[in-house]
């Protein structure tokens, strides 16, 4: 069994008018099947609303599963005495860099998560050096986060993570409210992150070039998964990925247009340099 | 710009009163603004407490100028009070206008007033000047420990100080946000008389408090996803501890409280 493991998961939203009273149900997750192996770098993509964000809630257990099971590192998430192991085996990032920073100091930040988890002041320290040199941002560690760039607040926010020692990480759109370099950095640390310390990945997005990296990728709509695999055999399915409004990378487009009018370009292109070969190549 | 409002207005250096235990200074103001109001109009003690206060400035290394400049926000507060002392209190009349009559022992009153306004503000901003927002919280979450077992919600509090402090300067910056947003679509703050400008603000304070609901939103689930369970069984990166220098500072406190009241016993007037 991988680390995270879903059978038939389920979960739907109430409806309520104004007066409270039901008025119908919203499936944000249909019956969805997931195994994710240990050290993987798994993305999922999907447009709003595709119930990518839900399913990102219920690994942390801050949602429940209506139907269905889901279990993280082996814990299942229904058992209220196992909720604190879930939510250090799986840590979780958000949106709003601004909103997940709890103190004035970027080291005290780092430490809140250990100091929850009841472990010793000396502890605490090493754990605060290490995932702050992991995310490279041990220069700051005195800082205020006010006065931080986006980027760097969510690198903080990563590292309040990894200080926890989680198995595995969720980041939940870490780049929607970031510049372009910001997003960059960020995407960078987290590959970093996964090569070298072996934590798992699960990034959710929905920017196309941020799922290059990954070992494998999901493609959520309607509450179900549609299509799974590498990025290269993602990619290369233009048209069904259009069909869940979702964009392919520039290049990728262009070769795919390249293609379709007649030249021999390979399928999967995911690179301006691996285009530049193939076109060389003709 | 609006962003550079600070609450407290921490003075980095690295002195002896800095490096104190953030309760050290705590208690230590407490009993200070006590001892102010320990003697009456006697001159002699007021030698004792400025020569304390000059002390404990020196060794703070915060410029005098700087705390003088706290001193601006209580004008008003001071002015009333003189006011009311030179006026009102009853005794020798010096001088008098109607029912106005300033009295001797009402210009003491008003003069040694003023001294007691100017010297508390100036020991207080002291602890403010030399303590982080955090080490503050820190110190009063510890001292106000043995309200637990009357069930305050001791770590709470604290924990609910520190998340203000840290949001402050976020919802200003949001506040000047809004201000801008509505500004471009013109809305007008300035013009106008007091209610007009109040009332104007009243577009502002609702988008305010709608996104400053989202964001503790967000936070408690931040929060909650990192494992906070409250209090208990937590552990500080930080933890308080008293040091050598603390205790040096207590003794110095317990001496000048002695001392002020020998001073007191023996002065004339």
């Amino acid at each position: 069994m991988g680390i995270i493991k879903a059978k038939k998961l389920v979960h739907e939203y109430i409806r309520r008018d104004e007066e409270g009273n039901a008025v119908g149900i919203n499936r944000a997750l249909d019956d969805l099947d997931l195994d994710i192996q240990k050290g993987d770098f798994v993305a999922i993509l999907g447009h709003n609303g595709s119930g990518k964000s839900t399913l990102a809630k219920h690994l942390n257990a801050i949602l429940m599963p209506t139907e269905g099971t889901l279990w993280v590192n082996g814990y299942d998430t229904k058992e209220e005495e196992h909720i604190w192991d879930i939510r250090q085996s799986a840590g979780m990032v958000f949106q709003n860099p601004d909103n997940q920073i709890i103190s004035t100091i970027v080291e005290e930040d780092v430490g809140f998560g250990p100091e929850n988890l009841g472990v010793p002041t000396e502890e605490i320290w090493r754990r605060v050096d290490e995932s702050l040199r992991a995310v490279g941002m041990l220069e700051y560690r005195s800082h205020s986060p006010n006065k931080l760039s986006g980027g760097q607040k969510q690198r903080v926010a990563i590292a309040g993570i990894m200080a926890m020692k989680p198995k595995c990480i969720v980041l939940d759109e870490p780049t929607a409210m970031l510049d372009p370099d910001g997003r960059k950095e960020v995407i960078r640390t987290i590959t970093e992150l996964n090569k070298q310390e072996n934590v798992t990945i699960l990034l959710i997005t929905h920017y196309m070039e941020e799922v290059i990296g990954a070992d494998k990728v999901i493609v959520m709509d309607q509450g179900k998964i549609v299509m799974q695999g590498t990025p290269r055999e993602i990619f290369t399915q233009v048209e069904e990925l259009k069909k869940y409004r979702l964009d392919v990378p520039q290049v990728t487009e262009l070769a795919y247009e390249l293609r379709k009018s007649g030249l021999a370009i390979a399928e999967g292109i995911l690179s301006v340099d691996e285009l530049v070969n193939e076109i060389t190549r003709l | 710009m609006i962003r550079d409002i600070t609450i407290g207005q921490y003075y980095p250096k690295d002195s002896f009163i800095h490096k104190l235990d953030p309760r050290t200074k705590i208690i230590g103001t407490f009993v200070f603004i006590i001892s102010l109001f320990l003697f009456r109009n006697k001159f002699l003690p007021y030698v004792v407490v400025i020569g304390f206060l000059g002390l404990v400035i020196g060794a703070s290394q915060v410029p005098i100028k700087h705390i003088v400049k706290g001193l601006k926000s209580i004008i008003f507060l001071m002015v009333f009070a003189i006011v009311f002392n030179v006026f009102l209190t009853s005794g020798e009349v010096l001088w008098q206008w109607g029912i106005l009559k300033i009295t001797k022992e009402g210009l003491e009153n008003a003069g040694f007033m003023a001294l007691r306004l100017t010297l508390l503000i100036m020991g207080s901003s002291i602890m403010t000047f030399t303590t982080t927002p955090n080490h503050l919280t820190d110190g009063l979450e510890k001292i106000m420990n043995p309200l637990k077992r009357i069930k305050v919600p001791v770590h709470e509090i604290s924990m609910m100080m520190s998340i203000a402090l840290r949001f402050i300067p976020i919802l200003l910056e949001e506040t000047d946000k809004i201000m801008k947003a509505q500004m471009a679509r013109g809305a007008d703050f300035e013009s106008g008389n007091l209610i007009k400008k109040a009332k104007s603000l009243v577009p502002l304070l609702v988008p305010l408090f709608v996104s400053a609901f989202r964001r503790a939103n967000d936070l408690a689930m931040a929060m909650e996803a990192r494992c906070y369970r409250g209090g208990e069984g937590r552990t500080k990166m930080k933890p308080l501890k008293y040091r050598k220098e603390d205790f040096i500072s207590y003794l110095i406190l317990v001496l000048y409280l002695v001392s002020l009241v020998v001073v007191k016993k023996v002065s004339p007037v």
